[in-house]
């Protein structure tokens, strides 16, 4: 095939090669399709017809016609143009105003023919490079097209496999929620008895509690009359009463006869079955006479320190649900300082522990047991199926975000979904995850930055999926966030090949794929299809 | 951001160090005001009509060549020399100096470019209140009087200057500073405060700020005391005062009465404010002044920190009150007082007595020279970036330039090509094949300038700080050592440019084999040079670092020119005095336009920038920078399309033509705004080519009689009150008048054609407008409003090429556009375009072109030169013409040849077809 395209150029070279010979017969500049405009000893009319001048003046260095068009081998025109034949490459067309301007253009050197400019002629040699280097590239496009069906067909399979993966999870989804809903009846069928059992206990429990705190009320009860009876007369006298100075009602400092008598509900003295009711109205303030032994405080005043505390927090207006919030900061762990300021104090569970070290409540009994890790066990089930669910829900986003995806055309371009291509310069490691984002690493530590997360395919409207648009990348300093465009262009690999910041914080990425190769041209279309290098 | 710091490296350094703690715009903070600058404030305080100076008439002597007297102030005693000149061409120079100066004062050197020719002065009458000299022409006459001193310009019976007429002529004489750290309230005050002027009572030194001072944390030592001078002038019958350059403020100065004086005093501002009196980066101490009758200019030749406040006894009125003053009979004559205060030095003033703006520009140039010549392609277009990033990059841009079909000469690289901010380096991974990239360039016939900055990145192994330390070469601080600061490369020296040792070995640095990978096409661009100084005060050196025996306080001003001067030195030696060199600079004193080119600095992408492109050019212009230009674009922020276009299309009619754009900014070449703009950018880009021959005529002129390039309207039409104050059009040369398109989504502009009874045709439509009026102009966004004066003949090159040394060889088209009595004149320049065999060996052609009697003619204008061009008489366009029956060419070989022609009747333009006649030889086209 190579072989067959070699002759086939250089067969075409020799015919224009040979023509050299004949181009002396039409106006310098002027291409072999327009020279029959340019007849010898014939008035010349202007290509646009705008007027018609003795063929003399045509090239004699002095602009006529408003198109250029007596003037296709000078300078003489600001807008004509001047046709080099370039034997052994292509021809070409110049701006005239670079006919003679000591720089040679053409490789026929034809355009610098009275500037004293030494042009050599390098057609043959440009042609031979041009032959090689379209051989190289029509190989290249050749196997790239090549890969590129294989690419599509591949992506035709992936399709096909993530829809057919999808409908699988469609199915396997409904499953779990039907699932999912039969376990919550489940977990409803048993949570219901364990709560019942649960509050069953609780106030046996509570029940419980009452009894051992009346009990332990009456000990103190006698153990106040005893001491209290000082003479041992089986009565609590007035006197006997008036030395316990703190239970004084308007707190003046003394404890009167007849307030003391108030106290003991107007008698002079009470006896052990009178005191009951007495001592309900002083117990609260009642302290026992044996400094050495103060009575262990009793839950009353403690319950009223944990009241305290709790209005005082109230009245700080601290959010009133404290305690969930301390559980979002476990939630939060990086931040650090909220979750200082949220702490709350240690001393607000103290009471509560003591109680409980006093008085803790006993293990259930196996009956309630049983229908607790029943229930434990329909709420962990359940649990386990929703996390199954939201599993499935979240493969099957990511299949439809998957599907969803501009791949091109064909979805050439979908193999290089969640891959990354890595680019090394001599500071920077660039990194592009095509369809996800660019990035740049130093290579000599530092933290990576983001230079553009994906956009949209960004090509000219006759080659949208020529060009990749990263943006929102990090912002720059003082300037626009940073983005990225990516140039893809044909290869058999699938590589970086450069990057550059040509504008501050706008990269520029060169991608070779074969997903942008396109169908190899015919020869006739390789030697003439490009009219520039 | 990590990345970012690590990538930015030093440049973040100076980021942080510089601007992080300021807004995005200019901190007026960071700049004082008069009244923190401690010699205006203790100037400013002194009221008028009080002079202790009194002349001692005993003491005068006349020589040959001066006059010479003694002033004494009266209050300490301290006595002063006055010494008078009449120059040659019509100025008088004043200069007054301490009589016995503790140590001598700094006089400054290397701006006249000789000493200034003298013509006798006569003696007419004396008595005990003075005395009456004459000036020999024009019947003119100086005045001295006696008690208070005083000078009065006299021509005739009319004042035309007076001095110290408001007494406010100040001179603070050097002292020994007493034990004032013991007692600066006390024994000192009585020293102190007798200095010429009194200071209010209860003020202390140290108030006053005369022997220490501190703005912001930097505080200047002043071991020499006080040392600032002042004079006033009064201009009778002014109201117009120009020039003084740089400020980025209107043509016409303002009155300062109420705000700040205009400051000169060469400064690093960032991100400049419009329409203020705030110093920039030059300074040119020359005013204009200008009436229906007369103008004239004074030059104050002192390089310290100076100060000018302008006021006018018709500025506060409205017109009312001046009609009501005329009717009334009240009406004093306008009048404009100007004075002048430095903080060292001397007085030196020369009073250039015109009486036209030719006479004055004429004046000024022969005290301190014109305009550089510059190679013929410096004229043409620039392009430039900070920064163009690699060879790649450069070629790239230069690619881009052919495929959109946009001519261009220069790319430029800023700091960023050089090797860590090391200059006269390149960066060797950026930059590995400098030779190859300027040889790409070659083969495209343009050039390149690379940055050169003075500040010296302090590194041992960096082998240009390393000699300058070992040569001593650098300035020093208070103490001896070498003077550092910050700047771009970080830690910086700066060499004592002021020492001709030191300037001679800068310009050894521009020699081929010394500056590695330099070539014959790349010239140099000297920014910074105020000089900038990152963490100095106001951002530029401390007062009190020392060049030599002076401080920097002495010469601040003077610094940027000699960084300039070395350099254009330089190029001009590697070339072994054979080439014009070209070299750009930021900052500049008086004598600047004699090594290049000068731009307004770092201007902002804005229309209000745009528009002030005209005055602040304009300015310079008018004392003597005619080498002027804006960065087109703006160079902080991005520039919409529109404004873009716009500032293209003003730039390709401003003298220096250069595109620039800062760091951050988005991409700009011309063609990355779409097909359309390509085109309109394109097409300004080709009207500066095709004028080019115009252009290069110009600043023939420029350089041959110091007549500016670029000009107020006023230059020309003197007696026309209206185009006084006029700075949103101007002229090039005497025959295109200029009304570029500078508001946003104009739809028409309205400019004025001067000149009674002349005409003035549209360049672009041959359209024929009558002069004297305003004329409505509708615009679409390709319209550049030129105008071609009736009268004037303008050589144009029709042929656009790639760059301007393209088209070298190419012929020439004539636009001859008539006067109402059918006639006009022009030029023809041409020489080789970039050597000094012009000057030094007359090789050029200089011919003039006149229209008269319905015959063409070109003869030659400077019977000594010679020099061939193959360029040739393509075409003439003749304007305001009538329709001949033939047309003859006749050659010195008396030839005749019949040409022919095309006749436009709508427009009344006769086209003459080929002429076809060499461009340097002798030759008329008659009409018939």
């Amino acid at each position: 095939m190579s072989c067959a395209l070699l002759l086939l150029l250089t067969s075409l070279a020799l015919v224009m090669g040979t023509g050299t010979a004949v181009e002396i017969q039409r106006p310098r500049g002027v291409p072999q399709s327009k020279r029959q405009f340019y007849e010898e000893n014939k008035p010349f009319t202007c290509l646009d017809g705008s007027s018609t001048i003795p063929f003399d003046q045509v090239n004699d260095d002095y602009c006529d016609c408003r198109d250029g068009s007596d003037e296709p081998g000078t300078a003489a025109c600001p807008n004509g143009s001047f046709h080099c034949t370039n034997a052994g490459f292509r021809p070409a067309f110049i701006p005239s105003s670079r006919i003679n301007d000591g720089i040679c253009d053409c490789c026929d050197t034809t355009d610098e023919y009275n500037s004293g400019a030494t042009c050599q002629n390098t057609c043959r040699e440009m042609g031979r490079k041009e032959r090689e280097s379209l051989q190289i590239m029509a190989e290249i496009t050749k196997e790239g097209f090549l890969l590129k069906q294989q690419l599509i067909h591949e992506a035709k399979r992936g399709q096909e496999d993530k829809q057919g993966k999808l409908t699988e999870l469609q199915g396997s989804k409904k499953g779990l929620e039907g699932k999912m809903e039969a376990l919550r009846t489940v977990k409803k069928t048993a949570e219901d008895p364990e709560k019942e059992a649960k509050e069953r206990h609780l106030k046996s429990w509570e029940e419980q509690k009452e009894l051992i705190r009346m009990e332990k009320d009456k000990t103190r009860m006698a153990e106040a009359f005893l001491e209290l009876d000082d003479d041992a007369d089986g009565y609590v006298s007035v006197a006997e009463l008036q030395s316990h100075l703190e239970l004084d009602p308007d707190s003046d400092g003394s404890l009167t006869e007849t307030e003391t008598q108030g106290l003991l509900g107007g008698a002079g003295k009470v006896d052990t079955s009178t005191f009951e009711t007495v001592w309900s109205g002083i117990k609260d303030k009642y302290l026992s006479e044996g400094l050495s032994d103060p009575p262990a405080p009793v839950e009353t005043p403690k319950e009223e320190e944990s009241r305290d505390f709790v209005s005082d927090h109230d009245s700080d207006h601290y959010p009133e649900d404290y305690a969930g919030e301390e559980e979002d900061v476990e939630d939060d762990e990086e931040d650090d300082d909220h979750e200082e300021e949220e702490k709350v104090p240690p001393t607000v569970q103290t009471p509560e522990k003591r109680e409980d070290d006093e008085l803790s409540m006993p293990p259930y009994d196996t009956e309630t047991q049983i229908l607790i890790d029943a229930a434990q066990k329909a709420r962990d089930d359940f649990d386990e199926a929703e996390r199954a669910l939201r599993e499935v829900d979240g493969q099957m986003k990511n299949l439809e975000k998957e599907i969803g995806f501009d791949f091109g055309p064909s979805a050439e371009f979908a193999y290089l979904y969640s891959q990354c291509y890595e680019l090394s310069t001599s500071e920077y490691i660039y990194r592009l995850c095509p369809f996800n984002r660019v990035s740049q690493k130093p290579k000599f530590g530092g933290s990576e930055t983001n230079l553009g997360l994906w956009g949209q395919w960004a090509g000219p409207e006759e080659n949208l999926y020529s060009v990749m648009k990263y943006d929102h990348g990090q912002g720059c300093w003082q300037g626009p966030n940073r983005s990225t465009t990516v140039k893809l262009t044909c290869g058999k690999e699938t590589v970086v090949t450069s990057t550059s910041e040509p504008s501050r914080c706008e990269y520029l990425m060169e991608f070779t794929t074969p997903a942008v190769c396109q169908e190899p041209a015919s020869l006739d279309e390789v030697l003439h299809g490009h009219t520039e290098l | 951001m990590a990345a970012f710091i690590v990538r930015m490296g030093p440049l973040l350094v100076l980021w942080l160090a510089v601007f992080l703690s300021g807004t995005w715009a200019v901190d007026r903070g960071n700049f004082k005001t008069c009244d923190q600058s401690a010699f205006c404030k203790r100037q400013r305080a002194l009221k008028p009509g009080q002079s202790p100076y009194r002349a001692l008439l005993e003491t005068l002597e006349l020589t040959n060549t001066k006059l010479t007297l003694q002033l004494i102030n009266d209050n300490n005693k301290v006595r002063l020399l006055l010494e008078l000149y009449r120059l040659q061409g019509n100025m008088t120079r004043v200069k007054i100096n301490e009589l016995k100066p503790l140590k001598p004062r700094f006089e400054v050197p290397d701006v006249l470019i000789n000493d200034p020719p003298t013509e006798p002065l006569s003696l007419l009458s004396q008595d005990e209140n003075g005395v009456v000299l004459s000036l020999g022409a024009d019947s003119q006459w100086l005045i001295v009087s006696a008690k208070p001193f005083r000078l009065d310009i006299m021509e005739g019976r009319e004042v035309l200057l007076s001095l110290n007429s408001r007494g406010l002529l100040a001179f603070e004489h050097l002292r020994i500073r007493k034990d004032t750290q013991v007692d600066p309230e006390g024994a000192e005050k009585k020293e102190e405060t007798d200095a010429a002027n009194e200071p209010a009572e209860g003020e202390t030194a140290k108030e006053d700020g005369m022997w220490e001072e501190t703005f912001k944390s930097h505080t200047d030592n002043k071991p020499n005391g006080p040392s600032s001078i002042s004079l006033d002038f009064s201009l009778p019958g002014v109201e117009h005062v120009y020039g003084i350059p740089e400020h980025a403020d209107s043509l016409k100065l303002k009155t300062t009465d109420g705000g700040d004086p205009y400051r000169l005093f060469n400064l690093d501002v960032f991100q400049y404010e419009l329409f203020n009196p705030m110093a920039l980066y030059g300074a040119i101490p020359v005013m204009l002044s200008h009436s229906a009758q007369r103008t004239m200019g004074i030059f104050w030749l002192n390089a310290a920190e100076t100060w000018v406040d302008i006021s006018s006894n018709t500025a506060g009125k409205t017109v009312f009150g001046q009609m009501l003053d005329y009717v009334q009979g009240s009406s004093e004559t306008p009048q404009t007082d100007v004075r002048w205060i430095s903080e060292s030095g001397i007085i030196d003033v020369f009073i250039m007595l015109g009486p036209t703006p030719t006479d004055v520009f004429s004046q000024y140039s022969s005290l301190t020279g014109t305009q550089a010549f510059p190679p013929l392609s410096a004229l043409a277009y620039h392009q430039c970036r900070w920064n163009y990033n690699d060879q790649e990059d450069v070629a790239a841009v230069d690619q881009g330039f052919d495929e959109h079909d946009i001519p261009y000469d220069f790319i430029w690289l800023d700091i960023e090509h050089t090797d860590g901010k090391r200059y006269f380096t390149w960066d060797p991974h950026k930059f590995p094949q400098p030779k190859d990239m300027l040889q790409g360039l070659v083969d495209k016939r343009r050039k390149m300038v690379t940055i050169v900055d003075p500040h010296i990145k302090v590194d041992s192994s960096y082998k240009i700080h390393n000699e300058i330390r070992s040569k001593g070469f650098y300035v020093k601080n208070k103490d001896g050592g070498d003077y550092e600061g910050w700047c771009w490369p970080g830690n910086s020296g700066y060499p004592d440019f002021t020492n001709p040792e030191m300037r001679a070995w800068w310009a050894s640095m521009f020699a081929y084999d010394q500056y590695e990978g330099s070539m014959e096409n790349m010239y140099t661009w000297n920014d910074m040079n105020e000089p900038s100084v990152f963490n100095g005060p106001e951002v530029t050196m401390h007062k009190d670092a020392l060049h030599g025996n002076w401080e920097n306080r002495d010469l601040h001003n003077l610094y940027g020119l000699y960084v300039q001067m070395a350099t254009a030195e330089g190029l001009i030696e590697r070339s072994g005095g054979v080439e014009r060199p070209f070299v750009l600079t930021r900052a500049f004193f008086a004598g600047s336009q004699r090594y290049g080119a000068v731009w307004t600095g770092d201007n902002t992408a804005e229309w209000e920038h745009l528009k002030i492109s005209i005055p602040m050019c304009l300015s310079l212009g008018l004392v003597g920078v005619s080498f002027c230009g804006a960065d087109v674009g703006g160079f902080f922020k991005s520039p919409s399309t529109e404004l873009l276009v716009r500032w293209y299309q003003t730039g390709a009619y401003q003298p220096f033509f250069r595109a620039h754009a800062h760091l951050d900014t988005p991409r700009r070449e011309p063609w990355l705004f779409g097909p359309e703009n390509t085109a309109l950018i394109r097409e300004a880009v080709r009207q500066r080519y095709a004028l080019l021959p115009y252009w290069y005529q110009l600043f023939y002129h420029a350089h041959h009689s110091g007549q500016p390039v670029m000009r107020p309207l006023w230059v020309e039409y003197p007696q026309d009150t209206a185009t006084f104050s006029m700075d949103d059009q101007f002229l090039l040369g005497r025959d295109l008048l200029v009304h570029p398109v500078t508001e946003e989504g104009g739809r028409g502009v309205t400019a004025y054609l001067p000149g009674k009874g002349e005409v003035w045709f549209d360049v672009h439509t041959f359209q024929k407008h009558n002069g004297a009026q305003n004329l409505y102009i509708p615009v679409t966004i390709s319209s550049i409003p030129v105008f071609q004066r009736g009268g004037s003949i303008i050589p144009r090159k029709a042929r656009v090429r790639r760059s301007s040394s393209c088209m070298e060889h190419d012929p020439y088209t004539l636009f001859v556009a008539l006067s109402p009595k059918r006639f006009a004149q022009g030029e023809l320049y041409i020489d080789d375009g970039h050597t000094f065999n012009f000057d030094k060996q007359k090789q050029f052609i200089h011919r003039r072109l006149s229209f008269a009697n319905k015959a063409l003619s070109s003869r030659n204008l400077a019977p000594g030169s010679q020099f061939i061009t193959p360029s040739w008489i393509e075409k003439i366009v003749i304007l305001g013409a009538s329709k001949p029956s033939k047309a003859t060419l006749k050659t010195p070989d008396g030839k005749e040849n019949l040409l022919e022609f095309e006749f436009d009747a709508s427009m009344s333009v006769l086209t003459l077809r080929k002429p076809g006649v060499n461009a340097g030889v002798d030759w008329t086209v008659v009409l018939q």
